[in-house]
């Protein structure tokens, strides 16, 4: 039973995987990981990490991937399809696309082999005995516990970070009045979001473009 | 299944997301690519934390999430900022940083 | 034998002992050099004479100590009359024992008071002559340097001082040649002048090392010690040793170049540039007569080498010669006496090359004498021209410059050698010294007499054309009683115009009936042309003969022999040459004009010789200035620019370009390479540590 819903999860994991790169259209892509994010959440329960499949489905899966949504929705983007982006002329090599692929090739075996043929007993089995309760492995109470004992350092970390990242946020999407406003003329680089203009980057300095 | 299969499923999400960041053009893409990445590792964490059978594997399997969070909010706040310049957005065009 | 009386007791049980007079000597004009030096902005620049009262007071008393050294030294028996005196032990390892010493004799106390009373007569003369220069104190601070070096140079005791001495010296001439340097002529000259200086310093420090080889010290009475010891003589018993003969003839290139002989003689003339007292101290009075004071003081390693003496013998003679005739064409007055000096320098090297050391050093006292009071009246006369020094617009100045004219005559007429005058003597002397050598030195004496004619001529022919026929415009200026001032100050040898400011002359020009400093120096000066010659008449005292004896105790030719057939001949001889030699001057310049246009019409070949300096100058520039030129020249753009600029260089940085650029190349801003960089890194360690296990 659990082996067949391991396969039909695992399906899912890898199109949706798939269809996140192959995709042309965005947010087809986008869509395509909502897909996976919730095979994963079904293979996290396969595993026992009840907590951790609720929360993928709810913050990851709810919430970021609706914020993906609304931006792709604003912002868009062409696609490009996996041939143009395979063989096809541009600014980059082509010799990337392809490179690209065969790199990932590469990887993937190499942590195919890492993984599994390495000898590692322990991998060959099911894992650690379970057995059920209220407190038990996987349980909203067992991580609970363990967030605020062992992980305390990790878990305040991690609040801090998601203070950083909202700031963050906050001062990125800000709409600047004034001057800055007024002037659109020229390229603007990316780098005048962080620093303003005429502060003697390289690229200024080299290709007198301020 | 065994937990092999669980890690090996997580090897094949890796390195598809890895072929995305490296191949596809529009950063919105390569930034759900990263995050396809990073449920690869998480996978494999938890498949691992399975193994063990404590929950260390689960505890920070949560914080890469978090982590991710942060970073989809900067990565697409930076992206919109762009967009409200009217640059193109395209990996390629962008690339100021060069020597 | 005379022994060396390293720290004798003074005999006379003065309070002051010799050596003590000695350093006192060289420490006056080095605090003179100092003072005026680091005090430079305390002397009150163009306007004040301060410095200069300074530079010849210091001067004055080194003077003052050389008189007390002179009188102490002969408060000591004769045989201990060379006195050595040690300051300090520069080093005293295996085989060398450098020391800062001098050796007080009387050679060189005869030296230090020439050296010195000269130079106090010159420094009172420089004051009324640098009037109002811009670069008054640095004159005076040069020229008590330059005193201090001369001064260092005979003192010395032993070989590494008198290298010392040698190089600062060449190098205070260097400084005062380059005076107005701002000029470029002067510049030119002053390298010319150190370059060939420095052709003479590596041939003597190459003859000290030959001798030093076999006498194991640098000490001059050491070495005299080690060369005559009869036991175990240095250089073997006999005489003409290799080393010995190749060592004395370095010396004598380093003789030769610094006393402006054949063939190193090139930059006296150019050295003209120099202020006028600079010539007449340095080019006349002292420098120059450094290689013969070498020569007097190595002799006896000289008469252990008669093919060296015979070398030098042979330049002294053809330099007297060949001066004497590219005098008679010159038209620069101070080139005239130049030339001169070259000339009479012939006669001393000559002197002292076959053993007259006594009639040499008397010839050099007497020639200091009388052409440095030639060369103050060259200083005044050109101060009349308003700095214009060619005789071709020269006349006349009889009536308007009589003192300076007197002075002319009374030195022309030493310098020809007419009795009673002080050339006279001296130089016969020599003649007479060297006629009895007999053998192939009647060739010498015979050139002798015949460079005697030449002086005569051009010396004269120079006061002629000067002070006789009818006066230029200047003349007649002045007769009325103003000094001529020209509008535009002007280089006299290219016509540039120039101003007054530093770096060039001053806008004054000094005439000596003007000028009371001038007149008391030379009048100084023209009583010792005058009287000099009165100690040591032949056969009636013998003043420099006695006082020099001590040092030259060993010396085979010192004194003439009694023979006093020679003498009577060389005596008449000398007189007639002299008055005909003034007798034909006077008759082509001032008798008939014109004849000398005439004269030159008919010899036009010895003419242009003469003019061109027998072409040494376009001979030195073919031979040796062309192949270093184009030795450097290779060196430059083939050797330099190839190995060095293009491969060591160049290939250093290309190297470096290409790496930067092929990293530059990884830097291409697209962010896909650069996860594709973490991808094949992150690839090839797993790589690498699965092949591990």
């Amino acid at each position: 039973m659990s082996a067949v819903l391991f396969f039909i999860a695992a399906a899912g994991v890898i199109a949706g995987a798939v269809g996140v790169v192959v995709l042309r259209n965005p947010f087809y892509s986008v869509l395509a990981l909502v897909c996976h994010l919730v095979s994963l959440a079904v293979l996290f329960l396969l595993l026992r990490a009840e907590f951790v499949a609720a929360v993928q489905v709810v913050v990851y899966a709810g919430a970021v991937m609706v914020l993906y949504v609304f931006v792709v929705a604003y912002v868009g983007g062409e696609g490009d399809s996996i041939g143009e982006r395979l063989h096809g002329p541009g600014r980059v090599a082509s010799g990337l696309r392809l490179g690209g692929a065969i790199l990932g090739g590469a990887v993937l075996v190499e942590l195919l082999i890492a993984l599994l043929g390495t000898g590692l007993k322990a991998v060959e089995g099911y894992g650690a005995g379970y057995a059920p309760g209220p407190k038990t492995y996987g349980t909203p109470a067992y991580i609970g516990q363990l967030l605020l004992t062992r992980f305390l350092l990790a878990f305040e970390l991690a609040s801090f970070l998601l203070l950083i990242a909202a700031v963050g946020g906050v001062v990125l999407a800000r709409r600047r009045g004034g001057l800055e406003e007024a002037d659109e003329t020229g390229a603007l680089t990316p780098l005048d979001l962080l620093r303003p203009r005429g502060t003697g980057t390289t690229a200024e300095g080299v290709g007198g473009r301020t | 299944m065994t937990i092999a299969w669980y890690l090996a499923v997580s090897a094949i999400v890796f390195a598809l997301g890895a072929v995305g960041v490296m191949t596809r053009r529009n950063p919105l893409v390569v930034l759900l690519c990263l995050e396809l990445m990073l449920n690869g590792g998480n996978l494999a964490l938890v498949a691992f934390a399975r193994m063990w059978g404590n929950g260390d594997g689960q505890i920070l399997a949560i914080v890469v999430m978090t982590v991710a969070a942060c970073e989809v909010c900067i990565g697409l706040g930076m992206i919109v900022a762009i967009y409200r310049r009217q640059l193109p957005i395209d990996v390629d065009e962008l690339r100021e940083l060069q020597g | 034998m005379w022994t060396s009386c390293g720290s004798c007791k003074d005999e006379a049980g003065a309070r002051v002992s010799t050596t003590t007079w000695g350093w006192l000597v060289l420490a006056f004009p080095l605090a003179g050099t100092l003072t005026t030096a680091f005090g430079f902005r305390r002397m009150g620049g163009r306007d004040s004479t301060l410095a200069g009262w300074i530079g010849t007071g210091a001067i004055l008393l080194a003077f003052v100590c050389a008189l007390g050294t002179l009188f102490s030294l002969q408060g000591h028996a004769p045989e201990h009359r060379q006195l050595v005196s040690s300051l300090w032990n520069y080093a005293s390892t295996v085989g060398i024992n450098a020391q800062l010493s001098i050796l007080v004799d009387p050679l060189s106390v005869y030296m230090i008071l020439l050296v010195s009373g000269v130079s106090t007569l010159i420094h009172l003369y420089s004051i009324s002559y640098m009037e109002k220069d811009a670069g008054f104190v640095r004159y005076f601070s040069y020229l008590n340097f330059f005193v201090f070096s001369m001064l260092l140079l005979v003192l010395a005791g032993n070989f590494l001082l008198l290298i010392v001495g040698w190089a600062f010296v060449g190098a205070a001439s260097y400084l005062l040649i380059s005076f107005w340097y701002r000029r470029t002529t002067a510049t030119t000259a002053g390298i010319k002048a150190f370059v060939i200086n420095v052709v003479g310093d590596v041939g003597l420090v190459l003859g000290t090392y030959f001798i030093f080889k076999h006498t194991g010290t640098l000490d001059f009475l050491g070495s005299f010690h080690a060369v005559e010891n009869p036991a175990h003589p240095a250089f073997g018993a006999g005489t003409n040793n290799g080393d010995l003969v190749a060592g004395c003839i370095l010396l004598l290139v380093g003789a030769f170049a610094k006393s402006a002989q054949i063939p190193l003689h090139t930059w006296l003339p150019d050295a003209m540039e120099g202020p006028t007292p600079v010539s007449s101290l340095i080019h006349a009075a002292t420098m120059v007569t450094a290689g013969v004071y070498l020569i007097a003081r190595m002799h006896p390693l000289f008469e252990r080498a008669p093919a060296a003496q015979d070398v030098g013998a042979v330049i002294g003679a053809a330099t007297l010669f060949i001066a004497g005739t590219i005098g008679l064409a010159q038209t620069d007055i101070k080139r005239v006496i130049a030339y001169s000096t070259m000339s009479q320098i012939g006669y001393m090297i000559m002197g002292v090359s076959v053993g007259a050391y006594a009639a040499g050093l008397f010839h050099l006292m007497t020639h200091a004498f009388f052409k440095a009071l030639l060369f103050m009246a060259a200083g005044s006369l050109i101060g009349a021209m308003a700095g214009e020094q060619s005789l071709d617009k020269m006349g006349g100045f009889r009536k308007a410059l009589p003192f300076t004219c007197a002075c002319f005559l009374v030195g022309g007429l030493a310098l020809s050698g007419v009795p009673p005058f002080s050339g006279f003597f001296s130089k016969d002397e020599i003649l007479l010294i060297t006629g009895e050598l007999g053998g192939w030195h009647w060739g010498l004496y015979v050139v002798g007499y015949i460079g005697a004619l030449l002086t005569a001529i051009y010396t004269f022919r120079m006061i002629f054309r000067a002070f006789w026929g009818s006066p230029v415009p200047e003349a007649r200026e002045l007769e009325g009683g103003h000094v001529h001032h020209a509008d535009v100050p002007r280089n006299p040898a290219t016509g540039e115009e120039e101003d007054t400011d530093v770096g060039f002359p001053g806008p004054t020009h000094a005439i000596a009936e003007r000028a009371l400093p001038m007149r008391v120096a030379m009048s100084l000066l023209a009583l010792g042309a005058v009287g000099a010659g009165l100690i040591q008449i032949p056969k009636v005292d013998f003043v420099v003969d006695d006082f020099l004896r001590p040092s030259f105790a060993t010396a085979k030719n010192y004194e003439p022999a009694t023979k006093t057939g020679l003498l009577v001949i060389g005596l008449t001889l000398g007189t007639i040459l002299g008055l005909a030699g003034i007798a034909l001057a006077y008759r082509v310049w001032v008798a008939r004009p014109g004849a000398a246009a005439r004269v030159r019409a008919r010899v036009p070949a010895l003419y242009t010789l003469f003019v061109n300096k027998w072409y040494f100058d376009e001979a030195i520039d073919l031979l040796i200035v062309r192949p270093m030129a184009a030795a450097g020249r290779f060196a430059r753009y083939t050797f330099e620019r190839v190995f060095v600029d293009e491969a060591l260089i160049g290939g250093t940085t290309s190297i470096v370009r290409a790496g930067s650029a092929a990293v530059r190349a990884a830097q291409s801003g697209f962010v896909r390479y650069y996860a594709a960089l973490l991808v094949v890194g992150v690839a090839g360690v797993g790589f690498y540590f699965l092949l591990q296990t």
